[in-house]
């Protein structure tokens, strides 16, 4: 634990000192007193962001279209978990925080702002006759008590439960929502959403959790509580098996004129498209 | 002339830099292992480590135990080992003793090329073809299993059993087999009583070499496996040392990340010591040549 600590804490350092570096570099350049005309001056410096790494995908798209706006601009990425996302907003060590969670009631003192919704879809073999599972029933089925899909009103024969490796972010948050955190018991554990997918699609008694972008024609995502899998019930909230996105800002603290104009950007419409290419929904 | 010179002494160092090359690569890999695999190991207690039933790296209260994995390792090569063998085997036989020349000259191709095949091509194979097969023919749940790894494995060593062993078998002196058909021994005999005993070493050295590379395979296996740290069950989802590393590598963080770097550890001073024996085996095959 102490380890763990300590290296998040040096990984912090570095980035700290990164910004540091660049942040003089901003105070040099003719550009300075951006506060003027913060709007239509060009933008220059480095955001900082740390956090959740099932964001990678969506903060790399956003990011890479920002700086392509922005060529002065140079926006960072740690994936070290929402938790260490959170810790380093707080300390004010990065930007912006990245979590794939919602603040608890505890971490106070913060802002959250949501970029985006992920669904995580649970996907069948197309054959089976299963159409729609609850939470708990799905949480049975992941935690091995229900072993047999006629349990669960399909054809008599065994699940096969399969799902990501430990430490990816749409196991995480599959794992966070349906409550069976270190719970699991797989039959297979694969290390792409497209593993997932071809694993679903061979074996008929197969089930699987991917993110909502990713389901393809070859294997069926079933309702869950009655709720079909779309980008509409994600984004009204009656689809249970989603979770936000949040950028995490400190209350109080001034962030640059390029961390401001990256929030910005992630919330506007243009941002929509980089988004979806990245798998997520952007809110409405 | 003094050019000339020249030309020599730098070619020369330029061939030593090159040599030393390999020396600095091994040098620097064993320490680096060495360095950053000691850690956890540490942290975690050697004993937990090695014998821990329970490998739970992400829990809240993480478990670090690869026995599962050293075992499933274990098995998966012994299990390939056990059908790659005699199978390499009869077939360097076959190439070397029995095909006639124009028949060997195309099989000994197809099984060169088995070597050059990329480890991803086979492990695709395995995962659209073999998966589903086993899951039918034996009528297990899923295929993603550690025979389907086994079977993949035995396809791989192939090669390096092959072409070693028909080495060894070409290398045996005319005059022993002929001294043997000419006691009235049949061609069959003479093959398994004369020849085959006569290339041992050589023999020895493919299985070793083949034991090394199904060891060492991290691609093909973490796609016909399912990769669930589970105790070895012939058809059940495993987890081998290799693909522990590979399947967790790419988000670990903190103690979990070293632990990986631990299990490389591992897995370095296996093949060590398969490197060991290999060379053993090679010395001794060539005192026996002598």
């Amino acid at each position: 634990m102490k380890k763990i600590l300590s290296m998040t804490l040096a990984a912090v350092m570095c980035l700290a000192l990164f910004a540091g570096c660049s942040s003089t570099k901003t105070e040099t350049s003719p550009a300075a007193d951006a506060s003027a005309a913060p709007t239509t001056e060009a933008l220059s410096g480095t955001v900082a962001t740390n956090g959740s790494t099932s964001m990678e995908k969506v903060i790399a798209a956003l990011s890479e279209a920002f700086m392509a706006k922005n060529p002065d601009v140079v926006v960072t990425y740690d994936a070290t978990g929402s938790g260490a996302g959170i810790t380093a907003a707080t300390d004010g060590t990065t930007d912006i925080g990245l979590s794939s969670r919602d603040l608890k009631t505890e971490e106070t003192g913060l802002d959250a702002t949501v970029i985006a919704v992920d669904g995580i879809a649970i996907v069948l073999n197309k054959s089976n006759t299963v159409t729609d599972l609850t939470i708990e029933q799905i949480a049975s089925i992941a935690k091995g008590e229900v072993t047999n899909w006629k349990d669960v009103g399909g054809p008599d024969s065994p699940i096969v439960f399969v799902g990501r490796e430990a430490g990816s972010g749409t196991r995480d948050g599959f794992e966070t929502i349906v409550n069976v955190k270190d719970a699991c018991k797989y039959e297979q554990e694969l290390t792409s959403t497209g593993a997932v997918v071809a694993a679903v699609a061979a074996n008929e008694n197969a089930i699987g959790y991917v993110s909502l972008s990713t389901v393809g024609d070859t294997v069926s995502a079933i309702k869950v509580g009655g709720v079909a899998c779309t980008e509409a019930t994600v984004l009204d909230g009656t689809y249970k098996l989603q979770r936000n996105f949040n950028l995490i800002t400190k209350q109080g603290t001034e962030l640059s004129a390029a961390a401001k104009a990256f929030i910005e950007f992630a919330l506007s419409d243009e941002a929509g498209a980089y988004i979806e290419k990245a798998g997520a929904i952007q809110p409405k | 002339m003094k050019a000339r010179n020249i030309t020599e002494k730098v070619m020369n160092v330029i061939f030593v830099i090159c040599g030393m090359i390999s020396i600095v690569a091994v040098v620097g890999i064993s320490v680096y292992m060495i360095i950053s695999g000691l850690p956890a190991i540490r942290e975690i207690g050697l004993i937990d480590f090695l014998f821990g039933q329970v490998w739970k790296s992400t829990a809240s209260e993480p478990l670090f135990g690869i026995l599962p994995f050293i075992l499933s390792s274990i098995s998966a090569t012994f299990g390939a080992i056990l059908i790659g063998v005699p199978i390499g085997l009869l077939m360097s036989v076959f190439l070397s003793k029995i095909a006639s020349p124009k028949l060997a000259s195309a099989v000994r191709p197809a099984v060169e090329l088995l070597a050059g095949i990329p480890s991803v091509v086979y492990g695709l194979v395995g995962m659209i073809v073999l998966v589903p097969l086993i899951m039918d023919v034996f009528g297990v749940k899923s295929g993603s299993t550690l025979f389907a790894a086994i079977i993949v494995l035995a396809v791989m060593i192939l090669p390096s059993i092959v072409s070693i062993s028909e080495n060894s078998l070409n290398a045996v002196p005319k005059k022993y087999e002929e001294a043997s058909l000419a006691l009235g021994a049949t061609k069959i005999e003479t093959i398994f009583k004369v020849s085959v005993p006569a290339a041992k070493s050589g023999i020895t050295a493919g299985i070793v070499l083949g034991i090394g590379r199904a060891i060492g395979e991290a691609m093909a296996v973490m796609m016909v496996a399912g990769n669930v740290a589970n105790m070895p069950k012939l058809f059940g989802s495993v987890r081998l040392l290799t693909t522990a590393i590979s399947s967790e590598m790419s988000y670990a963080s903190g103690l979990q990340k070293q632990a990986l770097f631990s299990i490389g550890l591992v897995l370095f001073v296996f093949i060590m010591i398969i490197n060991v024996v290999l060379n053993r085996l090679l010395k001794g095959g060539q005192k026996d040549a002598n």
